[in-house]
């Protein structure tokens, strides 16, 4: 499934939120998410589908003023 | 730390804390530089932003391990939103991920400046502050701005000194010293533009409760002796506001006694 992750195209083996995580090795309690800009909690990343086209947001803690 | 400074506590919203510089996390030379910059601030209060990893590396779990090893409070930004929506769920997702209600709220309204967006900055506290957040709204020193932001619920005003990196110190010290006046009790940090310890210890003696810096200390020369620097002026500011100073006068008037002065 293509999508949109952090800007950029990317080919998903992954039907939903949490399972993205998990393909792109990210420790689930180290990200914040959102899909089509908006956020989704991390208790709901596994209820949360994603869909062709999906824009999906994977921040995390970074340095800021 | 003595009595005088112990009693000297400053209230965020429900979190009491002593030290009054908060200092930003970025631009450092390095992680070891940046902890050694932040134990030489004694700073209580830390400002973090949530940003992508770039080329599927995991900076931010480096970053995010070495200020939890440090022991420090963070507050989270929304750096670089520039609308109301963006602003908002950055700071849900900030909210997810560093467990606290904390949010340093930036919508910011044009380029040159980096100035708020005043109008979509009161939208967005009031949107977050009925989502139980505690927002430290990132504003200017307009009074009517100041007013409709803490009747969208803050409890905090951070009016900027000079826009953000600037170095400029206190742009416009009627204004700010204005809002003081007008807002007596409500916490007011001075929050971004400062370049010198100096326009700290004068932030602190117009009565201003904290001040907000990253550049200032982060591009120094030596981060960590301007750390200290920092640290030092924002107590001596604050200490000489509770000393009560003096008021100026237009006229000399002799330091040494007149009375008894020989070939008179």
């Amino acid at each position: 499934m293509k999508i949109v992750l952090n800007g950029e195209a990317f080919s998903a083996q992954s039907s939903d939120l949490d399972a993205l995580l998990a393909e792109l090795d990210y420790e689930p309690a180290l990200v914040a998410t959102a899909v089509n800009e908006t956020f989704v909690r991390a208790k709901e990343r596994s209820a949360t589908p994603l869909r062709e086209g999906d824009r999906v947001e994977i921040l995390t803690p970074r340095q800021g003023g | 730390m003595d009595e005088f400074a112990k009693k000297d506590l400053l209230h965020f919203y429900d979190v009491a804390v002593t030290s009054r510089l908060l200092v930003g996390t970025a631009q450092y030379p390095s992680p070891a530089i940046l902890a050694e910059a932040l134990r030489a601030s004694h700073a209580e209060i830390v400002t973090v932003s949530l940003r992508r990893e770039a080329g599927g590396g995991r900076a931010g779990e480096s970053f995010w391990e070495l200020i939890r090893s440090l022991g420090l409070r963070v507050l989270p930004n929304t750096a670089g939103c520039r609308t109301v929506k963006e602003a908002v769920a950055t700071a849900q997702m900030a909210r997810d991920l560093f467990g606290t209600p904390w949010i340093k709220l930036e919508v910011i309204g044009e380029e040159d400046l980096l100035a708020p967006d005043v109008f979509g900055l009161v939208e967005a506290a009031r949107i977050l502050c009925d989502d139980g957040f505690h927002v430290f709204p990132y504003t200017t020193e307009d009074l009517v701005v100041a007013e409709k932001l803490l009747d969208a619920g803050c409890k905090v005003l951070m009016p900027w000194g000079a826009p953000i990196g600037s170095g400029r110190g206190l742009n416009n010290l009627f204004g700010l010293r204005a809002m003081r006046a007008h807002f007596p009790d409500i916490p007011l940090v001075i929050d971004a533009g400062l370049g010198a310890p100096s326009q700290a210890a004068q932030a602190f003696e117009l009565g201003y409760d904290a001040v907000l810096l990253n550049t200032a200390i982060a591009r120094a020369g030596d981060p960590v002796a301007m750390a200290r620097a920092f640290a030092a002026a924002c107590d001596a500011g604050r200490t000489a506001f509770r000393a009560l100073p003096m008021e100026p006068r237009d006229m000399a008037e002799p330091s040494t006694p007149v009375l008894g002065k020989a070939f008179t």
